[in-house]
């Protein structure tokens, strides 16, 4: 009997996917759902023998089954969105059951840990740096450098922490990562226990994505006694975005204030509790597996280019024709990403901009397209690779407001902690304001007369933009974690590149 | 079962865990809508914290809230991406629908980045919403 395989990612879900699968079923075929195969744009995608179809409404149900339909896409696996990746993070994407322990051991399941068990913490933690594996939460730290810190601290009680609270605007693989194979996710944290000595983990998950929640609540619960003596909790955050920050992680999980801490001391001496601790990102732990596999580490750190190894779940977003998860080596330029893969804007339109790596990303302007998606190369730019975001804006978005944006984002979700980003993000936005009305004027001066340092003749509207950039300076040397410290990377990228749409020319 | 009974009880689930605060608010704001100033209390007393030191915590976090607002809400990704696919286009259309029957509330990604406008509705999301999907939407919250 024909099987009928339809996703229960949130994006599939959000399209209808739910109501498809269930019209399938009515009409009297088996439905199984599945992971995402991560070409969203075609979500939602039924798969009928290997062969896809979408993206499916209710409508198409009758037709698909008969051999009719007009959504036929071909075999799935062969398309060239999927045929063109390098898939290792996101291996099982779409073809297994995201709750079914049977279809995880079927792929590879648990053989990390099973040989993690067998080696030993020395040896799994020089496999890891062997990899060359770095964090993948946005810092790019080395991550077997983080683990041997933990393991060669002494203490009654170590902490595995996934910080799976990291929703930048256009990056989704955490969330698809956990809803479609969660058992990664635990497994990557086993292993990091086993190397480090901890029998505890916390999964610290934003609260703005249920579906993940729910998901790793279950997937806990089913994998319990394959991963004991080691523990894994999951908790929710509570919306408050500087939580994605480490420090500021630390203390929401201890039930305080997500305010951050100073470094050091370094979590991984004293974090969770005052105890040592790893906090890793969702898809540097779920790359684990895989390195810790035989031969893995080897494999990993023979894909991608200089010292950015293995691959990168890139997320096409935004303003994008095919728009998804696109996991391939690092290596890759932003002309293939957002023309040949991406197929262009969604609109049509010119592109104007792509921002990478979340909403403290820094816009990259289309002459910039050919450099490579590397650590390194990124940050000669003046940009950052991040959590591999591609948000892709069409001619018709005005950079002078995404810049003001980014300041106002950052002053509503300051923790306080540090005077540079509470009040530098905001004087950013009265900043941004006066540049685009033309500078400040005589009279706005005349009124506040109380303020000695007020300058005595209004500022023109090049001296407001200098004036900008010294602000971004300060935030940018002077905050302590990156959400001040990151702001100015959009928008001075934005002023750099599009000053005309400060000065309202 | 009275509120104050209710409230123990919450409280009594998570006392044995590391680090109880954040999933007891949790529970409080889901049963009672709010995490008002007698659960507070309450709460500050079973964890030996000031009432201070708990307010500082609802305070600090946008899920939760010292009132009880009993309108449906509607959340609304004004991030980025959905910037991007126009989604600042809808808010006016969208809050004139909400009227003061529904309440709107902006929320900075739902991850479904690609597919944008995107909104939320208790557990339930939505994705590729242009003006007429999103305004059906309210009305039927």
């Amino acid at each position: 009997m024909t099987i009928i395989r339809i996703s229960d990612d949130a994006l599939a879900r959000a399209c209808g996917a739910d109501e498809v699968a269930a019209a399938f079923a009515k009409a009297g075929a088996t439905v199984e759902r599945t992971s995402s195969w991560g070409m969203q744009w075609l979500e939602p995608l039924v798969e009928v023998d290997g062969k896809g179809f979408g993206p499916a409404t209710v409508d198409d149900v009758a037709a698909i089954l008969d051999g009719s339909s007009d959504k036929a896409i071909g075999v799935i696996a062969e398309h060239p969105f999927i045929a063109s990746q390098q898939r290792l993070t996101f291996a099982r994407a779409g073809k297994s059951r995201p709750l079914s322990l049977e279809d995880y051991e079927q792929h590879d399941g648990w053989v990390g840990l099973k040989r993690a068990r067998q080696i030993g913490s020395e040896q799994i933690i020089a496999e890891m740096l062997h990899s060359g594996l770095r964090g993948r939460g946005g810092a790019g730290f080395p991550a077997a450098i983080k683990w041997k810190t933990v393991a060669g601290a002494v203490a009654d009680q170590k902490y595995i922490v996934c910080n799976a609270d990291e929703g930048d605007s256009g990056t989704f693989a955490d969330r698809m990562m956990m809803e479609g194979d969660p058992f990664a996710l635990i497994e990557g944290m086993a292993i990091a226990g086993e190397a480090v000595g901890a029998t505890k983990g916390y999964i610290y998950i934003r609260s703005e994505y249920p579906d993940a929640i729910d998901k790793l609540r279950k997937a806990v619960n089913l994998c319990a006694h394959i991963i004991a003596p080691f523990e894994c909790e999951i908790r929710a955050g509570a919306g408050a975005y500087v939580c994605g920050e480490e420090t500021s992680l630390l203390n929401s999980l201890e039930g305080k204030r997500g305010e951050v801490r100073a470094k050091p001391p370094l979590p991984a001496l004293q974090g969770l509790f005052g105890k040592p601790t790893v906090v890793n990102n969702v898809l540097t732990l779920c790359a684990v597996h895989h390195i810790l596999a035989e031969g893995g580490a080897e494999h990993y750190q023979s894909l991608g280019i200089d010292r950015s190894k293995g691959t990168m779940p890139i997320q096409l977003a935004g303003n994008i024709k095919h728009g998804g998860l696109y996991e391939t080596a690092f290596g890759i330029t932003l002309n293939e990403l957002v023309y040949d893969i991406g197929g262009g804007t969604a609109s049509g339109r010119p592109v104007k901009a792509v921002q990478v790596g979340g909403p403290l990303g820094a816009y990259i302007h289309p002459d910039q397209f050919e450099v490579p998606f590397d650590y390194e190369a990124y940050a000669k730019l003046d940009a950052l690779i991040g959590h591999a975001g591609i948000t892709v804006f069409d001619d018709t978005a005005d950079m002078g407001t995404m810049a003001r944006f980014a300041m106002e984002f950052c002053a509503v979700e300051s923790c306080g902690k540090c005077t540079p980003c509470r009040i530098g993000s905001t004087r950013g936005v009265e900043l941004i304001d006066r540049i685009r009305a033309g500078g400040r004027v005589l009279e706005g001066v005349e009124l506040a007369p109380q303020m000695h340092n007020m300058p005595k003749k209004g500022r023109s509207q090049e001296d407001e933009i200098k004036l900008l950039e010294d602000l971004c300076e300060t935030m940018k040397f002077g905050s302590l974690c990156a959400l001040g410290g990151f702001t100015p990377y959009p928008v001075m990228s934005a002023l750099k590149h599009w000053p005309d749409d400060f000065r309202g020319k | 079962m009275s509120r104050e009974q209710r409230l123990s009880e919450i409280i009594a689930d998570h006392q044995g865990r590391e680090g109880p605060l954040l999933p007891i608010l949790h529970d409080v704001q889901e049963e009672f809508g709010c995490v008002d100033e007698e659960a507070e209390r309450a709460i500050a007393l079973a964890l030996n914290l000031s009432r201070a030191d708990v307010h500082g915590v609802v305070s600090f976090y946008h899920d939760f809230h010292t009132k009880a607002d009993s309108r449906p809400v509607v959340q609304i990704c004004r991030a980025e991406s959905c910037k991007a696919r126009g989604v600042e286009a809808l808010i006016e259309g969208a809050v004139k629908t909400a009227g003061e029957r529904v309440k709107l509330a902006d929320v900075y990604c739902l991850g479904l980045c690609s597919s944008g406008p995107n909104a939320r509705v208790g557990d339930k999301l939505h994705a590729r919403l242009d003006g007429a999907a999103l305004n059906k939407l309210i009305e039927n919250a």
